[in-house]
């Protein structure tokens, strides 16, 4: 009674219980296709992100060239005579972003040490969970802080500081990295084997200089790609940003002043009832189309740093 | 070297380590003692306003008469609908990744887009919304259009957060199910989700109070900041007793609320920020303790 198809359950002398059942494979093959699709959609999002950007940018360097978005020092796209030059809202995201790297990679390094080769085990599993929490508050509320708590504090040790300025904005996103950068540096700190750190206390290293020269040495790559989400972070914070820092585009690198960045002037124009089309409009998607390529720049760069200094144990 | 002064280096040594240490439960404070600062600055601003008209009130040109009444059902409809989408969507993309997908280049592409998106400023998917579902789709500048914003955003949260608990799910289970004849949809379903379940829930509550706090994306589709009435309700009296008028309404959320108040010169208005601010923190600090509690409580519990 044997036949060619061994998936064929019919033939089997097993009993009347055990039957081919075809339906069964069918939904077997059916269930895979939708959970296919559902992991497609990812990929369908990253596909619609730089179809928009790229058709309404398009459209939009279709009217001004290139060359002059680039180099441009002034950006006033909604004024009477316009000028569309992206320097000034780069510069605003760039000493925002610099700021912020300022407090955050080496408040969020210290602590991921502390907590990694310092802290006794309680302290650690209470901490670590509690400096999380700072990157889970609202970063609207971030906002309210950085303009109603920061600026005035800061404004009594430096009278002259005008009420938005990238500086508070700066140094609230910093405190708000602080977790990403801290966190994952921790893990990877955490991963490098204990054969390795004792080797170094064997040799008479004290802590710190096991932590500084042997652990974060090892765990470098992880500590890098901390690094480079708290950068991205940074880069694409917007509510802070367009609360704190204001929305007037100023090319200057001084922190001190106000200024906008990339994704405030985005906010901006999006509160303003812009008619779908215009070039007003298409300015947003040519401004978003930059601070991706920015944060795109970023990851890559990260990524090959990564590679290029990752140790194998 | 004689031993006195190798005593002095070592005792310098140490003194180095000692002051590192302080440095860095210093470091560990800074972060802390701003949480602090922040809630009680946000206290002391909001708490008078937090009475009950407050949570009932329609905003208002009065400061004093103003509430967040369209804010938080507008937040409760826009989370409905990014649950709703999200969760499904999210936990089957993990399951596919981690149960089904075979080693290629395919699956390779997908791991590292779901990487690369979780690094993309929520800006952008802002921007994506308001070309592709706003105009492209026709869907409006919606309470849908913003729930499927929501959910595209923190799919990558959902995703790795099943992926991590099915992970952990240890193959002596799925052996066992497969030696009993199960098919693979039937080892999933009936054995290695029930366990990950925990886990996995804790991922969504990240999620979603990653999302309930996300004001940018929102404010590029289109949510209005000023909004005086509340969408239909999703239930009705007659029959059919449910409709869908709602997702297709124009909506505010509470973080665009506060947004709007804190952006008002009024001092009397910044104290309504403050109050709006408190519910807000309220909201996503209770999620992020509940998730927190579920990860602690089903790590304790099973024992592989």
């Amino acid at each position: 009674m044997a036949t060619s198809d061994p998936s064929s359950l019919q033939s089997r002398p097993a009993g009347g219980t055990l039957r081919y059942r075809p339906l069964r494979n069918l939904r077997e093959r059916a269930i895979e296709l939708i959970l296919l699709l559902a992991a497609l959609s990812s990929v369908f999002t990253t596909a619609g992100i730089v179809a928009v950007l790229l058709f309404e940018s398009f459209q939009f360097f279709s009217q001004v060239p290139l060359g002059q978005f680039l180099t441009d020092t002034q950006w006033t796209p909604l004024f009477a005579n316009p000028r569309y030059g992206i320097l000034p809202l780069v510069a605003g995201t760039l000493v925002t972003t610099v700021v912020a790297l300022v407090v955050a990679i080496p408040l969020g390094t210290i602590a991921a040490i502390y907590l990694s080769e310092y802290a006794p085990a309680q302290l650690r599993e209470v901490a670590k969970p509690i400096l999380e929490l700072l990157s889970a508050v609202p970063t609207v509320v971030y906002g309210y802080f950085a303009l109603l708590f920061v600026t005035p504090l800061l404004q009594k040790i430096y009278p002259d500081l005008p009420g938005f300025n990238m500086l508070s904005a700066g140094l609230v996103i910093g405190v708000m990295i602080i977790p990403y950068v801290s966190s994952l540096s921790e893990d990877a700190m955490r991963s490098v084997p204990m054969a390795i750190r004792e080797g170094s206390y064997a040799m008479g290293a004290t802590r710190m200089q096991t932590a500084l020269r042997v652990v974060v040495p090892s765990a470098f790559s992880g500590i890098a790609s901390a690094y480079v989400l708290g950068f991205s972070r940074a880069i694409g914070e917007t509510m802070i940003v367009a609360i704190a820092a204001g929305t007037q585009p100023n090319l200057t690198l001084n922190p001190t002043e106000p200024a906008a960045t990339i994704t405030a002037y985005i906010v901006q124009v999006s509160l303003g009832d812009l008619p779908h089309g215009t070039l007003a409009y298409q300015t947003i998607f040519a401004a978003g189309l930059m601070l991706l390529a920015m944060t795109l720049t970023f990851n890559i760069a990260g990524h090959l740093l990564r590679k290029r200094f990752r140790e194998v144990y | 070297m004689d031993a006195v002064q190798l005593r002095e280096a070592i005792k310098s040594r140490k003194r180095a380590d000692l002051i590192f240490a302080a440095a860095g439960f210093l470091a560990l404070l800074v972060g802390l003692v701003t949480l602090l600062a922040l809630l009680v600055d946000l206290a002391v601003d909001g708490t008078a306003r937090l009475r009950p008209e407050f949570f009932t009130s329609f905003p208002s040109r009065f400061a004093e008469q103003a509430g967040i009444l369209s804010a938080w059902v507008g937040s409760c409809l826009v989370m409905l609908v990014t649950a709703t989408a999200a969760v499904p969507l999210g936990v089957s993309a993990g399951i596919y990744l981690e149960e089904y997908a075979p080693k290629n280049w395919f699956t390779e592409i997908i791991e590292v887009n779901i990487t690369n998106l979780a690094g993309v400023p929520s800006i952008i998917f802002g921007l994506m919304a308001l070309g592709l579902f706003v105009y492209g789709l026709g869907l409006g500048e919606s309470i849908l259009t913003a729930g499927l914003t929501l959910a595209l955003l923190i799919l990558p949260i959902v995703i790795v957060a099943t992926r991590e608990s099915l992970r952990a799910v240890p193959d002596s289970i799925r052996e066992a199910a497969y030696a009993l004849g199960a098919t693979r949809w039937q080892m999933v379903s009936d054995h290695i989700l029930p366990y990950s379940t925990g886990g996995i829930l804790t991922g969504i509550i990240i999620g979603l109070s990653r999302a309930i706090g996300e004001t940018a994306p929102l404010i590029t589709i289109g949510a209005l900041t000023f909004i005086a009435f509340l969408p239909d309700l999703p239930l009705r009296a007659e029959f059919p007793f449910f409709s869908f008028q709602w997702l297709s309404s124009g909506f505010t959320v509470l973080p665009i609320q506060m947004f709007n108040w804190v952006s008002r010169p009024q001092a009397a208005f910044q104290l309504n920020a403050a109050a709006a601010g408190l519910v807000l923190i309220a909201m996503t600090l209770g999620m992020n303790a509940l998730a927190i509690y579920l990860r602690y409580s089903f790590r304790k519990r099973i024992k592989w």
